[in-house]
């Protein structure tokens, strides 16, 4: 049995820039029909179950290449599909945000099938490359898996960023947008991280939330556009120049965290400088 | 121009074959099994290409140019005579080739070369290495005869050597790998796997093959025709059936109950996909495609229906 879709997801659905085939397929194996599904599925939990609210949607560019660069938080990566979302419900003309997504999500039956028609890559530095010379907007967690590891008192601090992004940015001269993604710590308050239960299932770990069941709750969830950034380069600089630009980028989303978190009456994680 | 072909009783190198001699040329056929009703201008040896009649017809006949086709893909024949052909014969072309003054030798290589997996780019380039030794290890000697093809490059300066890698093909004749997947009515594929297939007409690969010639390119080039298409899609614009069985089923039943034959390895391939970057082969030959994804799976089709 096919889910109804709302027309107006299927109308979004068309407007995204992308290069069809006649069999509605683009030449990375991304399916109209499966984007269409994959909307209305995390159109309802961006509406309904998180009431996503995304701010500075005017930062992203609508037609070339960009890069969203986001932190990470709670469990698993609900902001990521949430930012996905928020890039096809929030700006003026839908953009498909495609993901570097953790290698073992890719060797799972059906997350393998649904990534590869959704344009959610495994994150290989070739293919990122690939995407941003199409102009695609690509969508990076430089804290990777060590992003969702966090724990729900860590949910507003930031990890160690990694910097193949910023090497990818300079070279391919791409503007990166910085996002600060609010609420996915609550979403799944997780109170330990289980790496035994991990390696029986081929990830790195499987988060434990307090109510042991790692099912997402209903928390209100925010999205934060910074302005575009923009780095002169060739990618190929010493680790100390790519290692400030990193900061930079990694200093914009703290300045966003903190100053969000403070307008609404909490106080900032230690180390959110 | 004098081409010798080895392997060219099979379909495509026959195409290859009838589209020079066509053009004029003069097309040397080199095969143990024989060709019935070979056109005009191709004439016919039956010899194994490692065998001292093979070399014999390189001194006397002395070919411009040699396009080897000889390499056996039919990964459930018995692999130790596999080897032998795919390695040995490999070999004994260059070498003959280098010996007889041969002045380009075009090895016909596959995509698959570069091997599947979830942690696999899309869109291969041509210095990628070769992970189909680990992730399909019954490929092992198609990948090392490549390897031992590319090494003629730096090892026989003066003659110009081009290793193609080329996806499926697909068309009429219904040769090859993905044809023969596809041949029956029900398509077995991995539950919660759909890999990009990446094809070409069978035309086209012919017309590749004759460009490169025509063009004298040196070196490794991949080949594709028209965008990749989910499996799927393929089964279903074939009109076959998708049967999506679990990974342990789908090993336990691949070549039986009328499933087709494939070696265990087979199982990455139908689960991940193997795509490749053709823009440096079509820069350097101006080549183009004729054939897009609809017309090869029509003709696929035309040629075999869904059996009832």
């Amino acid at each position: 049995m096919r889910l109804p879709i709302d027309p107006s997801i299927r109308a979004r659905v068309d407007r995204i820039e992308i290069p069809w085939n006649p069999h509605g397929i683009d030449p990375y194996g991304v399916s109209k029909a499966h984007l269409a599904r994959m909307y209305a599925m995390l159109g309802w939990l961006y509406r309904r179950y998180f009431r996503v609210d995304t701010f500075g949607a005017e930062h992203v560019p609508l037609t070339g290449r960009a890069m969203l660069i986001g932190n990470h938080s709670g469990g698993v990566a609900i902001d990521g599909a949430m930012l996905i979302t928020s890039a096809f419900m929030a700006l003026e003309r839908p953009r498909l945000a495609q993901g570097m997504v953790e290698k073992f999500m890719g060797r799972m039956p059906f997350s393998s099938l649904w990534q590869s028609r959704t344009g959610q890559f495994t994150g290989l530095p070739e293919t990122a490359e690939r995407l941003l010379n199409d102009d695609r907007l690509l969508m990076v967690f430089p804290e990777g898996a060590r992003g969702t590891a966090k724990l729900y008192w860590e949910r507003h601090s930031l990890v160690e960023f990694g910097t193949g992004f910023m090497r990818l940015a300079m070279k391919t001269h791409t503007p990166i947008v910085p996002v600060a993604i609010l609420g996915g710590g609550e979403a799944l308050p997780t109170v330990a991280n289980s790496y035994a239960l991990g390696a029986l299932v081929g990830a790195p770990y499987v988060p434990v939330p307090a109510y042991l069941v790692p099912v997402p709750l209903p928390a209100k969830m925010e999205v934060h556009y910074g302005a575009p950034m923009e780095f002169a380069g060739t990618g190929h600089e010493d680790d100390d120049v790519i290692n400030a630009n990193v900061e930079q980028v990694k200093r914009a989303i703290a300045t966003m965290l903190r100053g969000r978190l403070r307008e609404l009456g909490r106080e900032p994680a230690e180390g959110l400088s | 121009m004098r081409v010798m072909i080895t392997g060219i009783v099979s379909p495509i190198a026959r195409l290859v074959a009838e589209t020079l001699a066509g053009e004029g040329h003069e097309v040397i056929g080199v095969d143990r099994r024989g060709w019935e009703g070979a056109p005009a201008g191709v004439e016919m040896h039956a010899a194994d290409i490692r065998k001292r009649a093979a070399e014999e017809l390189f001194r006397k006949r002395r070919p411009d140019a040699v396009i080897h086709m000889a390499t056996v893909t039919h990964l459930v024949a018995a692999t130790e005579e596999r080897y032998r052909i795919n390695l040995g014969g490999t070999r004994a072309v260059f070498q003959h080739a280098n010996e007889y003054g041969v002045e380009h030798v075009i090895f016909v290589g596959r995509h698959t070369y570069y091997g599947a997996g979830a942690d696999q780019a899309l869109y291969h380039h041509e210095d990628d290495p070769p992970m189909a030794v680990s992730t399909f290890p019954e490929l092992a000697d198609l990948v090392a005869a490549d390897l031992y093809a590319c090494q003629s490059l730096w090892r026989f300066p003066k003659l110009a050597t081009t290793v193609l890698r080329l996806v499926y093909s697909l068309g009429p004749t219904g040769h090859g790998t993905l044809s023969s997947f596809l041949k029956g009515r029900y398509v077995p594929t991995v539950l919660g796997f759909d890999p990009l297939f990446q094809f070409m007409h069978e035309l086209d690969v012919a017309d590749a093959i004759c460009a490169t010639l025509h063009q004298r390119i040196r070196g490794v080039y991949n080949v594709a025709g028209p965008q990749p298409l989910p499996l799927s899609v393929i089964v279903r614009e074939t009109g076959r059936r998708n049967l999506p069985l679990p990974e342990v089923a789908f090993q336990l039943m691949r070549g039986r109950f009328g499933l087709p034959r494939l070696p265990p390895g087979a199982v990455q391939h139908i689960k991940h996909p193997v795509v490749v970057d053709d823009a440096v082969f079509r820069k350097a030959t101006g080549w183009r495609n004729k054939a897009d994804e609809v017309r090869c799976l029509a003709d696929f089709v035309r040629a075999f229906p869904p059996p009832v």
